[in-house]
C-alpha cells in the first residue's frame, strides 16, 4: 500500500480506519467534532436516556450560532439580554445546558471567542491538517481549507461520535479539481468556487471528496481556501480539500489548540508527507484556467446557476436538459427575472456580508475597501455586516473597518450565522433581492419568498454602494 | 429504529429535481429539541401552490414519495429525514439522492431506492391511479401493471433495515478495537490525539 501513489484524501483515510469489513464500509476514527445547537439536542436526548456517556469529550467543542441574534447580546449595564424568540432560546439554553452535562467544552454567546462553528474551529486551532473533522452541518467541508478531511453529518451520526468517536462510512472516490493561471483583478475565492459549481453543477460532486489543486489555491491564503472548501458540498460533494503547507503551518502556528513543542514538529513532518503523491490517480478530474473566472452572481435559485457578472439572465431553451429547463422557469419565476435583463440592471433592496463562507477578517477588510468613502444607495433597505467570530470583530475595530462601515450606512453585528439562514431574526423580506455572500441561494433560504443572488464580500459591498448588480472592478482604484 | 421490510401504498408523484433539505423543511423548523412533529412543517413551501400534490387528499398519510435526481442536497438537516417519517413517508424513490440525505433516511429507517429515470417516469404515471410495492428482501419494485425493476443497495444497510439495528450500539460492541485504534495513535499522531494543555 505505501509504494502505490495515493491522494492527500486517500492518506488521510488510510491513517483513521479503525476497521474495514468485508462490504467496503470503514469504521473511521474522527479527531474533533464541533457541535452547534440546531443538530445536536437529539442526539444528547438519546444519550441520556441510553445511559451512554461522550466518548472523548476534550476532542469536542460546542458553541452556538445558528439562532443567535446579531444585535447587542448585553445592554449598558452589561447584563446579558434574552433572546425573544422562545423556540431559539430553548434551544441554545439546550446547548448550555448538554455540554457541560457531558464534560465538553462551552463557548457561551458572550465569550470574545465565540462565533460561527466554521470560523471558529480553524480560528481556534482546534481545526488541524490531516485530521477528520466532523459538524452536524454541510458546511463543515470549509475546514478542507486547512488541509483537513472535514464532512458535515446528520444528528444520528452526531450521537454516534459522540458515544464512540468513530463513523461508518464508504470511502468516496477522488475528483480533481485544477485551476491555473493567473486570477484577474476583483476576482476573489468566492468567484473561484462559484465559478467551479457553475462548471460542475450542484451533483457533480455526489460520491466524490473534492481536491482542488493548480497555482490558483497553492497561492491563495488559509482564508480564501477555507472559502472555497466550504462550498463543495454546494458542489454536491461532501468534503474538499487543499493540502496543508507552508501558509497551513504559519497560520496555524501560536492558536490555542494548535500542538506545541515536540507535537508541533512531529505533526509538520506529517502534514508535508500529506500532499498527493505523484503519479495518483483521481476518478475525475477537471481543469478551468484563471483567466476565464470573472466576478461571478449567481441569478436562479441553485449554486449551480452562476454567470459572469457581465452576463445576462439566461432563458429555459438555452439549456438542453429538458427538466433544467422546467427547473429554470420556475427559478426565473420566482426570482421574478427577465430572460435578457442585464444582471447589472438587476437592482437589490438588501445586502448581507457573512456567514460561514466569508466572514473572515480578509472578509471584512474586502468589503471595508469598497466601503471607505463611500455610502449605500438609497434603495438599499437593510444592508449588514456580520463578522465571523468576536475574534474578527475585535480584530476588525481595531483596524477601524467598523468604523468606515457604519459610516458608509451599513450596520456592523454581533457574530452569527445571521441572514444566511432563516433562524434567526436576519431575514430578508418577501419579494425583496439581496445581494449576499452566503452559500445558499435556495427558494426562501434567507426567509420565505427572499431571492438571493450569491457573491463575494467586494462584490455585494458593490451592490450595497450601487443598489444593483456590479461588476466591483468599475469600483477599483 | 422500526425494522422495514416491505413498503406498499401509494406514491406521491412529486418528480421534481434537485430538491434541497431547505424546500422538505424550512429552517424555522429546526428550533425544535425533538424529532417530533415536523410533518407540519414539510414541503411547506411547495403547499402553497395551486395543484400540489402534498395537499391533495388523495395522497395523505401516503407511505411513498417519487422524486427527481439528487433529491435531499443541500444542508445536512436530519430534520428531512424526521419530516418525511412524520408524513408517513418511509420509502424515497428517485434516480439519485445526495450523500448525506440517503445516510440521513437510512439512520431513520427510511428506505431510499434509486432507480433510472425511464422508471420514475413510468412510476409518475401509474401513482395517481394505483399503489406502488416496494420489496427489500428481493430489491424490487412493482406495480399492479406489471412493472418490475430491481434496485441496488448496500448490503450494511439492508441488513441493519431489515432488523431495525441501532448502529450506536453496534459500534460501541467494538469498543477495544477503537480502544486499540486510540491507543496506536497516540503514539504515532500525538497531535491529533490529545488537544494541548493550552487550549
Amino acid at each position: 500500500m505505501t509504494n502505490t501513489p495515493r491522494t492527500l484524501y486517500q492518506k488521510i483515510w488510510d491513517a483513521h480506519v479503525v476497521d474495514t469489513r468485508d462490504d467496503g464500509t470503514s469504521l473511521v476514527y474522527i479527531d474533533r467534532h464541533l457541535v452547534h445547537e440546531v443538530t445536536s439536542p437529539q442526539a444528547f436526548e438519546s444519550l441520556r436516556v441510553a445511559g451512554r456517556p461522550v466518548r472523548r469529550p476534550d476532542l469536542t467543542l460546542a458553541v452556538p450560532d445558528h439562532n443567535l441574534p446579531t444585535t447587542a447580546r448585553k445592554d449598558a449595564e452589561g447584563h446579558v439580554l434574552p433572546i425573544a424568540d422562545p423556540e431559539s432560546a430553548q434551544q441554545l439554553a439546550t446547548l448550555k445546558k448538554n455540554a457541560p452535562e457531558f464534560g465538553i467544552r462551552y463557548i457561551d454567546s458572550t465569550d470574545a471567542e465565540q462565533g460561527i462553528v466554521h470560523v471558529v474551529g480553524p480560528e481556534q486551532g482546534f481545526s488541524l491538517p490531516g485530521a477528520t473533522i466532523v459538524c452536524g452541518d454541510s458546511h463543515t467541508a470549509c475546514h478542507g481549507g486547512i488541509g483537513a478531511l472535514a464532512f458535515g453529518i446528520g444528528t444520528s451520526e452526531v450521537e454516534h461520535v459522540l458515544a464512540t468517536q468513530t463513523l461508518l462510512l464508504k470511502r468516496s472516490k477522488s475528483f480533481e479539481v485544477r485551476v491555473e493561471g493567473t486570477l484577474g483583478a476583483g476576482v476573489t475565492p468566492k468567484d473561484v468556487i462559484l465559478h467551479v459549481i457553475g462548471v460542475i453543477g450542484t451533483a457533480g460532486g455526489t460520491g466524490y471528496v473534492i481536491e482542488y489543486r493548480g497555482n490558483v489555491f497553492e497561492e491563495m491564503s488559509v482564508e480564501g481556501r477555507l472559502t472555497v472548501c466550504n462550498m463543495s458540498i454546494e458542489g454536491g460533494a461532501r468534503a474538499g480539500l487543499i493540502a496543508p503547507d507552508d501558509i497551513t503551518f504559519e497560520y496555524l502556528k501560536g492558536r490555542p489548540y494548535t500542538p506545541v513543542g515536540e507535537d508541533w514538529d512531529k505533526a509538520v513532518t506529517w502534514w508535508k508527507s500529506l500532499a498527493t503523491d505523484e503519479g495518483a490517480t483521481f476518478d475525475k478530474s477537471v481543469f478551468i484556467r484563471a483567466e476565464e473566472i470573472q466576478p461571478t452572481v449567481t441569478w436562479g435559485t441553485s449554486p449551480e446557476d452562476t454567470s459572469a457578472i457581465g452576463g445576462i439572465v439566461p432563458a429555459p431553451e438555452d439549456f438542453a436538459d429538458a427538466s433544467k429547463r422546467d427547473a429554470v422557469k420556475v427559478s426565473l419565476d420566482y426570482m421574478g427575472l427577465t430572460p435578457g435583463t442585464r444582471l447589472t440592471d438587476v437592482e437589490v433592496q438588501n445586502v448581507f456580508i457573512g456567514s460561514c463562507t466569508n466572514s473572515r477578517i480578509e472578509d471584512i477588510r474586502a468589503a471595508a475597501e469598497v466601503l471607505k468613502g463611500r455610502h449605500k444607495a438609497d434603495n438599499v433597505k437593510w444592508a449588514i455586516v456580520v463578522p465571523g467570530s468576536g475574534l474578527v470583530k475585535a480584530q476588525a475595530e481595531a483596524e477601524g473597518l467598523d468604523k468606515i462601515i457604519i459610516d458608509a450606512g451599513l450596520e456592523w453585528r454581533e457574530p452569527g450565522c445571521s441572514a444566511c439562514l432563516a433562524m434567526n431574526p436576519d431575514k430578508v423580506p418577501a419579494g425583496e433581492r439581496c445581494a449576499s455572500t452566503s452559500n445558499r441561494n435556495f427558494t426562501g433560504r434567507q426567509g420565505p419568498g427572499s431571492r438571493t443572488h450569491l457573491m463575494s464580500p467586494a462584490m455585494a459591498a458593490a451592490a450595497a454602494v450601487t443598489g444593483k448588480l456590479t461588476d466591483v472592478r468599475e469600483l477599483m482604484g | 429504529m422500526q425494522p422495514i421490510s416491505h413498503v406498499a401504498g401509494r406514491a406521491i408523484p412529486f418528480g421534481r429535481k434537485n430538491v434541497d433539505t431547505d424546500v422538505i423543511i424550512p429552517a424555522h423548523w429546526l428550533k425544535t429539541i425533538t424529532r417530533e412533529g415536523l410533518g407540519r412543517g414539510a414541503f411547506e413551501a411547495v403547499k402553497k401552490e395551486p395543484g400540489n400534490v402534498f395537499t391533495d387528499p388523495d395522497y395523505a398519510g401516503a407511505p411513498i414519495l417519487i422524486a427527481g435526481d439528487n433529491f435531499g442536497c443541500g444542508s445536512s438537516r436530519e430534520h428531512a429525514a424526521w419530516a418525511l417519517l412524520d408524513m408517513g413517508v418511509t420509502c424515497v424513490i428517485a434516480p439519485s439522492f445526495s450523500d448525506i440525505f440517503s445516510g440521513n433516511a437510512f439512520k431513520n429507517g427510511i428506505l431510499t431506492v434509486a432507480l433510472p429515470q425511464d422508471a420514475i417516469d413510468r412510476l409518475m404515471e401509474v401513482a395517481p391511479e394505483q399503489p406502488i410495492d416496494i420489496d427489500l428482501e428481493t430489491q424490487s419494485v412493482t406495480t399492479p401493471f406489471q412493472d418490475r425493476w430491481t434496485f441496488e443497495i448496500d448490503a450494511f444497510r439492508k441488513h441493519c433495515l431489515l432488523l431495525g439495528l441501532d448502529e450506536v450500539g453496534l459500534t460501541m460492541a467494538q469498543g477495544k478495537q477503537i480502544s486499540g485504534y486510540e491507543a496506536k495513535a497516540k503514539a504515532d499522531l500525538p497531535f491529533l490525539a490529545r488537544t494541548p494543555a493550552t487550549a
